[in-house]
C-alpha cells in the first residue's frame, strides 16, 4: 500500500519561507490595527481595507507557512482549498444576505412573542 | 517498489501524476489532514456567519465596541503570530533531525501559545465578572462561542504539542512522528489564519461599528 | 450521582415503548447468549469488530442500516395506522406526545441511521475494489467511523426505554427544541447521538476523498475511474464541506440548552431562523450526499446489464460535479415561507430548477446507454427502471415546489412529504437495493435468489405508489404534515390506502429477511465461482468472490475506462501489459505486501463515546469526565502503537490465486 516512506520536501526545510512570511504578516497586522485604531483611513473605506489586509495575510500564511503551491503534488490541496473557500464564502455571505433580508421583512423575535400573548 | 520507474510511459515520456498509481503515505496523510483542516474551517465559517448575524442583537446590553480591549488583542495577535513562526522553526529542526533545537522551538511555541490562552481567559473572566457573560445576549453568546471555540482549538493544540514532545522523547524523530509534527504545524498555522479572521471581523470590525 | 436519571425514565406507563423495549432487550440478550454459547466471540472480534478491511466494514454498515430500517419502518407503520384511524371523534392509539416522538424518530433514523449507512456501506465495499487498490487511505479511521455511527444508533435506541426521544421533528427547530419548551432529555438524545455519528461520517468523508484522489491503481487517471467512484467522490466532498455545518449548528443549540446561551432562544436577541438557515445549509447537500452514490450505482448497473459502456461518460462526470457544486446554492427552498423577500425566494427557486438540469443529463445518458443494448432483466435492472420512473416523478414534484408561490400553499403539507419520500425512496432506497443485489455475490460468493428479489421489488414499488400517491392528493386538499388527528372525513379513504401501501412495503421488507435466509440456505445452487457473475465491466469483478483481504494479488495496470471489460475482450491494443512486471511465461510477479493489522481502536473509542453521550444527556458529569479521559487514552494508545503492519508473503498470494483460477489472475 505504501510505496514511498520518505519525507517529501515541500519547501518546509528552509527557514527563508518562514522569515519572509513573518515579516509580511507583521507588516499586515500593524497596518490592520493601525488603520482601525488611528483615524488615518476614510471611515467608509475601512471595512474594505481591513478585509483586503486580512485576506492578504491569510494568503501569506497559506503560501509562506503552509506551503500551498502550484506544483503537481500540491494540485489536489490547492483545489480542495479552493472548494473550501467557496463553501466559506457561501455560508458566511449567504447567511448574512438571507438573514438581513428576513429581518427586513419579518418582525423580530421579541415582537413575535408579544403577538403570541 | 519504487515509484520512480513507473513515472514514465512506454515511450519514455513522463506520466501525469494521476496515472502513477497510489500516492505516497506522506502525500495521503498531508492531503487527508488538509481536508480535516478545511472541515474545521467550515465549522468556523458557520460560527462567523452566526456572529455576523447576531452581532447587533445586544438585547439592551453592551456591543463589541463597549467591551473589547484592542491592546490586549494586539498582544494576543503578536503571541500567536510569533508562535506560528517558531512552530515553523520547530518543524525544520525536526526534519533536519536536530533534537535540541526541536525541543527549544517546541517549548517557545508552547509558551507563546499559553500566553495567548492566558490573555484570552483573562479577557473572558473579566467580562463575565462585569456581568457581560455569554448568557446575557445573543451577541455575547456569539462572541464567546466564536472566540472561545478558537481558544479551545488552541488549547487542544497545546495538549497535542505536549503529546508530540513526549512522542519525540520516547519514539525519537522517526518518520511517523515527523509526519504528525507536520500535521500539527499545519493545524497551528491554520489557527493563526482563523485568528486573522477573528481579530479583523470581531475586534477591529467593532471599532468601525462605533 | 446519576444526574437527571431516575426510575421515572423507564416508560412503565406507556405500553408501546415498554413492550418494544422488552422485546428488543430480550432479543439482544438472546443473540448475545447464542454467540457466547457457540463461542463465536473470538471470530466476531478478529474478523469483524476489529477489522480494518473496508469490505468487512462495508458489510457491517449495510447490516446496521438493515436493522435500523426495521426500527424506522415500524415507526412509519405506526404513523400510517394512527392516521388511518384517527378521523373525527376517533383519537387513534397514539397520544400526541408519543406520536411526536415517532415522527421525529422516524425521520432521524431513516436519514442518519438507514440511508447514510447504506450509502457509506456500499462506497466502503466497492470503491477500493473499483480503484484497484487494497484498502482505503486510513483503514483504522474507517473502523472508527463505523463504530461511532453504531454509537449513535445505540443512543437513539436507548431513548426508547430510558427516557424519551425528541418531539421536534427530525431537524429539531428552535424555539421548540430549546430548553424552555423541551425540558426533557429527548432533544439531548437527538443532539448527542447525531454529534457522535456525525463525527464518524465526517471522518469517512475525509477518508474516501483522500482515497479517491490519492489512491488509484496504475494508469487510472481521473477520467478512467468508474463512474461510481466519481459519484462517491462528489458525495464525500459534500460530506467534508457540509457536515461541519451540522456539527456547528448542533453545538450552538447544545450551548443554548446546557449553558444558557441565546443563539436561538425567543428572548435576549436569539434568532431561531438562523438555525433554520444553517441547518438547511447542511440539509440540502445531505440529500445529495445520499443520492449521488445511488446515481453511481445505477450507472454501473445499467452499463453492465445493457452490455454497453456508459453513454456519455464525460458528461456524466461534469453533471456529477455540477450537482456537487450546485447543491450548495439552493438551500433556502426549504424555508421559502420564512419571510424572505421575493428576490431572494426567486433566486433560490431558479437555482433549484437549474439543479434539475444535470440530473436530467444523467437520466438521458442512462436511457441512451440502454438504447441499442441487449438488456438482461435481472433484479438490479428492475430496481433501476423503477428508480427512473419514480425518481423522475419525484423530481418533477420538486420542481413544482421550487416555485415559491406554489410552495407557500404546499409547504409542510403532505404534498411535501410525498415529494421527498418519492425522491428518497425512489432514488436512495431503490439505488441501495440495486447495489445490494448487484454486489452481494461479490461480498459473499453467491447471488441472492432472483425470484424472491423480483417479488420484493414489486412489493416496494406498488407499495410505494399506494402509500404516497394519496399523500400528494391529501396535500393538495390541505392536509398538513406531523398531524396526529384530523377532522375531514373525505381524507380517511386516502389515509387507509396509504396504510395499505405501507403494509405492502412491510411485506417487502419481511421478504428481504426471507430472501437473505433462503439464499444462504440454498447458496450452493448460486455459487459465484468466477468472481464475475454478471459479466461486469469494472475491476471489482476481476477478483474472487469474496475477494481476499488484500483484494488484488498484483496491482492492476489500467489503460482506459471499464478496465476489466478491456481485459476480458482481450483487446491486444488495450491489454498491453507492463512488461517489466511480468515474467516470460505470463505468471504474475508476486511480491510480499503489507496490509494494516486489525485494530480494536474503533470499537473501544465508540464504546466510550456511548458513555460520553449518555453522561451528557443525563447530566451525569463524573461519567462524562471518565469517558473523556478514556477516549483520550484510546487516542494516546493509538499514537504509541508502532506495530501496525501485517505482511502477506508472495507465496500466500500465489497460493490463493492458484486455488481461485478465475479471470482475476489475469488482471
Amino acid at each position: 500500500m505504501q510505496h514511498n516512506d520518505e519525507i517529501e520536501d515541500d519547501g518546509s526545510t528552509n527557514p527563508q519561507s518562514y522569515l519572509g512570511g513573518l515579516a509580511l504578516a507583521i507588516i499586515l497586522t500593524l497596518a490592520s490595527f493601525g488603520a482601525a485604531t488611528t483615524h488615518l483611513v476614510w471611515g467608509p473605506g475601512l471595512p474594505i481595507l481591513l478585509a483586503v489586509l486580512a485576506i492578504a495575510q491569510m494568503g501569506v500564511h497559506l503560501v509562506f507557512f503552509m506551503h500551498v503551491n502550484a506544483t503537481e503534488e500540491g494540485e489536489n490541496t490547492a483545489l480542495a482549498l479552493g472548494f473550501g473557500i467557496f463553501i466559506v464564502f457561501l455560508v458566511v455571505f449567504g447567511s448574512i444576505v438571507i438573514m438581513n433580508n428576513l429581518s427586513n421583512t419579518m418582525p423580530t423575535m421579541d415582537q413575535l412573542m408579544k403577538m403570541q400573548r | 517498489m519504487n515509484a520512480a520507474n513507473l513515472a514514465l510511459d512506454a515511450h519514455g515520456k513522463p506520466l501525469p501524476l494521476s496515472e502513477r498509481g497510489p500516492a505516497s503515505t506522506w502525500s495521503m496523510i498531508s492531503f487527508g489532514f488538509w481536508l480535516f483542516l478545511l472541515s474545521d474551517i467550515v465549522i468556523f465559517s458557520a460560527l462567523f456567519a452566526t456572529y455576523a448575524v447576531l452581532s447587533k442583537a445586544t438585547a439592551g446590553g453592551p456591543s463589541g465596541s463597549d467591551i473589547f480591549d484592542l491592546k490586549n488583542v494586539f498582544i494576543e495577535t503578536c503571541c500567536l503570530l510569533a508562535s506560528s513562526f517558531t512552530c515553523g522553526l520547530m518543524l525544520i529542526a525536526a526534519e533536519r533531525r536536530e533534537l535540541q533545537k526541536f525541543y527549544l522551538w517546541a517549548a517557545v511555541t508552547w509558551v507563546l501559545g499559553a500566553c495567548f490562552i492566558g490573555l484570552e481567559v483573562t479577557e473572558f473572566s473579566d467580562l463575565v465578572a462585569r456581568g457581560f457573560g455569554p448568557t446575557h445576549s445573543a451577541f455575547l453568546s456569539a462572541f464567546f462561542t466564536l472566540v472561545g471555540t478558537h481558544g479551545c482549538h488552541v488549547s487542544s493544540g497545546l495538549l497535542w504539542l505536549l503529546v508530540m514532545t513526549a512522542q519525540v522523547a520516547t519514539l525519537g524523530l522517526r518518520t511517523t512522528v515527523i509526519r504528525r509534527l507536520f500535521c500539527f504545524s499545519l493545524f497551528w498555522h491554520a489557527l493563526d489564519l482563523v485568528w486573522i479572521g477573528v481579530f479583523t471581523i470581531v475586534y477591529l470590525g467593532s471599532v468601525h461599528a462605533a | 450521582m446519576l444526574g437527571k436519571l431516575t426510575w421515572a425514565a423507564i416508560p412503565f406507563n406507556q405500553p408501546i415503548p415498554l413492550v418494544t423495549s422488552i422485546v428488543m432487550v430480550c432479543g439482544i440478550l438472546a443473540i448475545l447468549a447464542l454467540i457466547t454459547l457457540k463461542g463465536w466471540w473470538p471470530y466476531l472480534w478478529n474478523e469483524w469488530f476489529a477489522s480494518t478491511d473496508h469490505k468487512r466494514i462495508g458489510v457491517m454498515y449495510v447490516a446496521l442500516g438493515l436493522v435500523m430500517l426495521i426500527r424506522g419502518f415500524a415507526d412509519a407503520l405506526m404513523m400510517r395506522a394512527q392516521l388511518a384511524l384517527a378521523q373525527g371523534g376517533a383519537t387513534g392509539f397514539l397520544p400526541p406526545e408519543h406520536y411526536d416522538q415517532i415522527f421525529s424518530a422516524h425521520g432521524t433514523i431513516m436519514i442518519f441511521f438507514v440511508a447514510m449507512p447504506f450509502v457509506i456501506g456500499l462506497m466502503n465495499f466497492v470503491v477500493p475494489l473499483q480503484l484497484g487498490v487494497r484498502d482505503v487511505a486510513f483503514p483504522v479511521l474507517n473502523s472508527v467511523s463505523f463504530w461511532l455511527t453504531a454509537s449513535g444508533v445505540l443512543l437513539v435506541n436507548l431513548s426508547l426505554f430510558i427516557g424519551e426521544f425528541a418531539k421536534t421533528g427530525w431537524l429539531a427547530y428552535p424555539p421548540l427544541s430549546e430548553l424552555a419548551y423541551s425540558p426533557g432529555v429527548g432533544v439531548d438524545y437527538y443532539l448527542w447521538s447525531l454529534q457522535i455519528s456525525g463525527l464518524g461520517t465526517l471522518l469517512a468523508g475525509i477518508n474516501f476523498t483522500t482515497t479517491i484522489l490519492k489512491m488509484r491503481t496504475f494508469g487510472m487517471s481521473y477520467m478512467r475511474m468508474p463512474i461510481f467512484c466519481w459519484t462517491a467522490l462528489a458525495s464525500n466532498l459534500l460530506i467534508v464541506a457540509a457536515f461541519p455545518i451540522l456539527t456547528a449548528t448542533f453545538a450552538l443549540l447544545l450551548l443554548d440548552r446546557y449553558a444558557g446561551f441565546h443563539f436561538f432562544t425567543d428572548n435576549l436577541g436569539g434568532n431561531a431562523v438562523m438555525y433554520i438557515n444553517l441547518i438547511w445549509c447542511w440539509g440540502h447537500p445531505e440529500v445529495y450526499i445520499l443520492i449521488l452514490p445511488c446515481f453511481g450505482v445505477f450507472s454501473e448497473v445499467i452499463a453492465t446489464f445493457s452490455g454497453k459502456p456508459l453513454f456519455g461518460y464525460h458528461s456524466m462526470v461534469v453533471a456529477t460535479m455540477a450537482i456537487c457544486v450546485l447543491s450548495f446554492l439552493v438551500w433556502l427552498h426549504h424555508f421559502f415561507t420564512m419571510g424572505a423577500s421575493a428576490d431572494v425566494n426567486g433566486f433560490f427557486g431558479v437555482m433549484t430548477m437549474i439543479i434539475a438540469v444535470p440530473t436530467g443529463v444523467k437520466v438521458f445518458n442512462w436511457l441512451f446507454t440502454m438504447y441499442g443494448g441487449s438488456i438482461r432483466f435481472t433484479v438490479p435492472i428492475y430496481w433501476t427502471i423503477g428508480f427512473m420512473v419514480t425518481f423522475t416523478l419525484g423530481g418533477l414534484t420538486g420542481v413544482l415546489l421550487s416555485i415559491p408561490p406554489a410552495d407557500f400553499v404546499l409547504h409542510n403539507s403532505l404534498f411535501l412529504i410525498a415529494h421527498f419520500h418519492n425522491v428518497i425512496i425512489g432514488g436512495v432506497v431503490f439505488g441501495f437495493m440495486a447495489g445490494y443485489n448487484y454486489w452481494f455475490p461479490k461480498a459473499f460468493g453467491f447471488t441472492l435468489d432472483e425470484t424472491l428479489g423480483k417479488v420484493i421489488f414489486w412489493c416496494w414499488f406498488i407499495g410505494f405508489y399506494l402509500a404516497f400517491m394519496p399523500l400528494y392528493a391529501l396535500g393538495l386538499m390541505g392536509a398538513t404534515r406531523r398531524m396526529q388527528h384530523y377532522a375531514d372525513p373525505s381524507w380517511q379513504p386516502y389515509m387507509i390506502a396509504a396504510f395499505c401501501g405501507a403494509a405492502l412495503i412491510f411485506a417487502g421488507i419481511g421478504l428481504m429477511v426471507v430472501q437473505l435466509a433462503w439464499s444462504i440456505r440454498t447458496r450452493e445452487r448460486r455459487r459465484d465461482l468466477t468472481g464475475d457473475p454478471w459479466n461486469g465491466r469494472t475491476l471489482e469483478w476481476g477478483t474472487a468472490s469474496p475477494p481476499p483481504s488484500w483484494n488484488f494479488s498484483v496491482e492492476p495496470h489500467v489503460h482506459g475506462i471499464d478496465a476489466f471489460w478491456a481485459v476480458k475482450t482481450k483487446n491486444k491494443e488495450l491489454h498491453k501489459v507492463a512488461e517489466s512486471r511480468y515474467e516470460a511465461d505470463h505468471k504474475p510477479h508476486y511480491e510480499t505486501i503489507h496490509m494494516p493489522k486489525r485494530s480494536g481502536t474503533g470499537f473501544v473509542s465508540a464504546f466510550f463515546a456511548v458513555f460520553l453521550g449518555f453522561g451528557l444527556i443525563w447530566h451525569i458529569w463524573w461519567l462524562v469526565i471518565v469517558a473523556v479521559i478514556c477516549c483520550i487514552g484510546v487516542l494516546l494508545r493509538q499514537a504509541w502503537d508502532t506495530d501496525r503492519d501485517l505482511y502477506i508473503t508472495a507465496e500466500e498470494l500465489e497460493d490463493f490465486d492458484r486455488r481461485h483460477p478465475s479471470l482475476g489472475a489475469q488482471l
